[in-house]
């Protein structure tokens, strides 16, 4: 089957969801310039959004109306060139009012799933649950006799492992986008054992079509993103609790989310990242890699107690910060949770006694708004690191301890085969969670 | 021809250009519309003049309120200015980009016709209403619709993107982008000066490599890159047009006004593409008419306000105007020559790169920013006028070199 044929009707499963509508919102646009090829004039292309809510299908074409007229007023200038031989489009405004109503279109946004059976490509982008996964993709493929192929979002579960319990005959790829994928660079690609090749290559062909980067990943539960991610987080988690034995467990979060922001020079503390992903999604995705993972624990019981009480974390459909292990005030942390008073305490009432402790910061220093986007970012990061060096404070030496760690799993990752080299850890940790450096790096000691 | 009748220009008025640039500008929030413009640059004018009493006309110039913010019949709003317009004539003026430079003229024929002896004229745009890409649409009526279809998007960034090309490939790419970077440079720090100007706060280091980032024909256009563009503005100009009677009526003394020595208005065909794109040949016969008229030639002028939508406009102007030989242009700028202490200082407050480009009222502009700098007002952005040239020059240009208007002010 050529290429152009398998993407004629292809299916998004989840599309409401946040990973699905953005993958839908890729796609689309990607069926829709292949649509307009002129040698495509004569073919159809379908895209089915798929998702289990009506009300969630209705909020997702109307967060797909804005997105394909931002991105057709990005792209007039090619879009005139592809409209050039219909007369009648004669103003931009009208081309993109054309574009959008093509690309909406392809779109068929349904509860059923059963419209998947005629699809010759699905993306699944459903809950982070290997059995509700199986159960879906299996029940496609004994209805679909088109043999189609399959892309997984999954972060977590191994591809082998739903290849071979879907019955699937490795017509599945692991294809990892990053939240959000209208955003985010990176995908994760991950062969499963049985994948077949072509497969790959049709992937790896879609996504540079995209404009995205692809990092190979090995079949290992939680690829390079999340192994890293969640050994991470494990790490801040048991170091906060550290903390918590001197002060106060209110304190130790406090101090470690500001040394992995401020210290370490990332986008966001460590614990700010658990909510932006969402307490119970990084627990369950340490739950679906646990067994997979020999001579380590890949578990927390902190993350169980905070779900038992109800602090999750995650986002509100605006994208706006749900309160989790922090509060949030116009997008900023402003307090912790506090486990035994299950209340939240304003960093103001402790905030100065932390600061102080933790020592002062060097003079170069500055934040990562400021430095991920300087073109002088390696000149100044090689400085800031060299004066944090010297430093003996508790902070400098938090982050160095921290830095180590980070280092230390991004080599580990490598070690087990998850990731094909040092260059791949670093450019997920620099692409898919924008951190300023790579966390195999020579900057601390 | 020779004006039968002195007139004079005083009392002239910038609001902001207000767009990207200004720190005051957010896409995002809501902004002062059209009428609050017309209203602050009216009333300020007013205030000089003793009032909306002395006033015998209005004028205003504008392109597309039509379009940008759904509203037509500009003239009527007059009495919003000052009560005391109402009932008083009052009309508005298009001619594209030139626009203000027909709001001058219009004002100019009125006390030569002796039908007033005070003319408010006033040019005015609102154009961030919508984005730049439908923007491009509006601003495309400058030139003939049946071509629009084969456009570009950036329909009339297109346009001199062509202009630009034709001479990369008559007199060499690399020597024609170091004199449009160096326009772009002097655009920028004359804009600095002044306080009204979009660019005002601007606080690039190195402009010339700014300015000769690598255009994007796959984003924008194959020649030009965004810093070759004049902006896009929300603003106002307004200045009084005056008798001798009309100047003691309101009691300012001649020495705080500018005469008009001369104006030429011409039109070249809209419907036909650019003959010599290397050339901008209506610019040159309406500058050329209006030295001649003025009795003057390039020699005696002390500074030029010209009409630079595009760096490589900025370029075109220098030659049509007479101060470089055909393909001289490039040359002459990177020398310095346009430069605020070079030979004949361009457009000492940015003009459309630096100072902005609110389509209708840019015309007016180039009055207010003249009668400054003759009469010693320009403040921070003050150039020397020698006493043996006490000329300025002002060239408003309505789309692709189609409508012109030039005028010469004199240093009374």
């Amino acid at each position: 089957m050529e290429n152009t044929e398998r993407l004629q009707n292809v299916s998004v499963l989840g599309a409401a969801g946040k990973m699905g509508s953005g993958i839908l919102l890729l796609t689309a646009l990607e069926l829709a310039d292949l649509s307009l090829k002129p040698e495509n004039k004569d073919k159809t292309f379908i895209l089915n959004a798929i998702d289990v809510s009506d009300a969630g299908l209705s909020g997702l074409m109307k967060y797909l109306q804005g997105q394909f007229i931002k991105a057709a007023e990005k792209k007039t200038v090619q879009l005139r060139g592809m409209y050039e031989n219909r007369d009648e489009l004669i103003e931009n405004y009208d081309i993109i009012n054309q574009y959008v109503f093509d690309v909406m279109n392809i779109i068929r946004p349904t509860t059923k799933m059963e419209v998947a059976y005629n699809s010759t490509l699905v993306f699944e982008a459903i809950i982070e649950n290997p059995d509700v996964k199986v159960k879906l993709l299996s029940q496609i493929d004994q209805n679909n006799h088109h043999k189609p192929w399959y892309f997984t979002n999954t972060s977590s579960i191994p591809i082998t492992q739903l290849d071979s319990a879907a019955n699937l005959g490795g017509r599945i790829l692991g294809v990892h986008f990053y939240n959000p994928p209208a955003v985010q660079k990176l995908v994760e690609v991950i062969k499963g054992k049985e994948t077949r090749e072509d497969l790959n290559e049709f992937a790896l062909g879609l996504i540079k079509s995209m404009r995205k980067k692809a990092v190979p990943s090995n079949d290992f539960a939680g690829f390079i993103g999340n192994g890293h991610f969640m050994r991470d987080a494990l790490h801040g988690i048991n170091e906060a609790k550290k903390l918590a034995k001197e002060s106060s467990w209110v304190e130790g979060v406090y101090t470690i989310n500001k040394v992995t922001q401020d210290y370490l020079v990332r986008p966001m503390g460590i614990f700010q990242l658990i909510d932006y992903v969402g307490v119970e999604v990084c627990s369950y995705i340490m739950s679906v890699m646990n067994p997979h993972v020999k001579d380590e624990d890949l578990h927390s019981d902190v993350l169980d107690q905070l779900i038992v009480q109800g602090v999750l974390g995650g986002q509100y459909s605006s994208g706006a910060q749900k309160d989790g292990i922090l509060k949030y005030e116009k997008g900023r942390p402003v307090a912790v949770w506090d486990l035994d008073r299950k209340d939240y305490i304003y960093f103001t009432d402790f905030q100065d006694a932390c600061d102080a402790k933790l020592g002062k910061m060097p003079s170069t220093f500055m934040p990562w708004k400021a430095v991920n986007f300087n073109r002088s970012k390696a000149a100044i990061l090689e400085t800031y690191f060299n004066d944090l060096n010297g430093m003996n404070s508790l902070g400098a030496n938090i982050a160095k301890t921290y830095n180590s760690r980070s280092n230390e799993i991004g080599k580990k990752l490598v070690a087990d085969s998850v990731a094909h080299s040092e260059a791949d850890v670093n450019t997920v940790m620099l692409t898919g969670f924008f951190h300023a450096y790579g966390p195999i790096n020579e900057y601390l000691k | 021809m020779k004006l039968r009748r002195k007139v004079y220009m005083v009392a002239g008025y910038n609001t902001v250009s207000l767009g990207t640039g200004r720190s005051e500008f957010h896409p995002k929030k809501e902004r002062p519309g059209i009428e609050h413009y017309l209203q602050e640059a009216g009333q300020a004018v007013l205030k000089q003049i003793g009032g909306s009493a002395n006033v015998d006309e209005v004028v205003i110039g504008n392109f597309m309120s039509a379009r940008f913010n759904k509203q037509a019949h500009l003239g009527a709003f007059a009495a919003i200015i000052d009560e005391g317009l109402r009932y008083k004539p009052s009309i508005s003026v298009e001619g594209a980009c030139g626009s203000g430079g027909l709001a001058l003229t219009t004002g100019i024929r009125s006390v030569l016709a002796e039908t007033a002896d005070v003319v408010l004229a006033m040019g005015v745009e609102v154009q961030n209403t919508v984005k730049a890409i439908y923007g491009a649409d509006i601003l495309a009526g400058a030139g003939w619709f049946k071509n629009r279809k084969k456009g570009h998007a950036y329909f009339f960034p297109g346009e001199f993107s062509d202009r630009a090309g034709s001479y990369f490939d008559t007199y060499g790419r690399d020597y024609a982008r170091k004199g449009m970077a160096t326009w772009f440079k002097n655009a920028i720090e004359n804009a600095r000066l002044c306080e009204t100007a979009q660019e005002h706060e601007n606080k690039v280091g190195d402009l010339i490599q700014l300015g000769l980032s690598e255009p994007n024909g796959k984003v924008f256009t194959d020649y030009l890159n965004v810093f070759d563009c004049s902006k896009v503005s929300d603003g106002c100009s307004a200045i009084a047009i005056v008798s001798e009677e009309g100047l003691k009526r309101i009691g300012i003394p001649k020495s705080q006004a500018v005469e008009i020595a001369s104006f030429a208005q011409v039109v070249d065909n809209l419907t036909e593409q650019p003959k010599d794109p290397v050339e901008l040949t209506c610019t040159k016969v309406a500058a050329k008419q209006a030295l001649t008229d003025a009795g003057i030639t390039k020699d005696d002028l002390a500074t030029v306000e010209t009409h630079d939508c595009f760096t490589i406009a900025g370029i075109l102007a220098t030659e049509a105007i007479g101060f470089a030989e055909r393909g001289k242009g490039a040359e002459f700028v990177a020398a310095g020559n346009t430069a605020r202490d070079g030979i004949i200082p361009f457009n000492t407050t940015g003009g459309l790169v630096g100072w902005g480009h609110p389509t209708g009222a840019t015309g007016v502009h180039q009055a207010v920013t003249l009668w400054e700098q003759l009469t010693g007002k320009a403040g921070d952005a003050q150039i020397k006028i020698p006493k043996e040239k006490p000329y300025g020059l002002s060239v408003n240009m309505g789309g692709n070199d189609k409508t012109v208007v030039s005028i010469v002010y004199k240093k009374v």
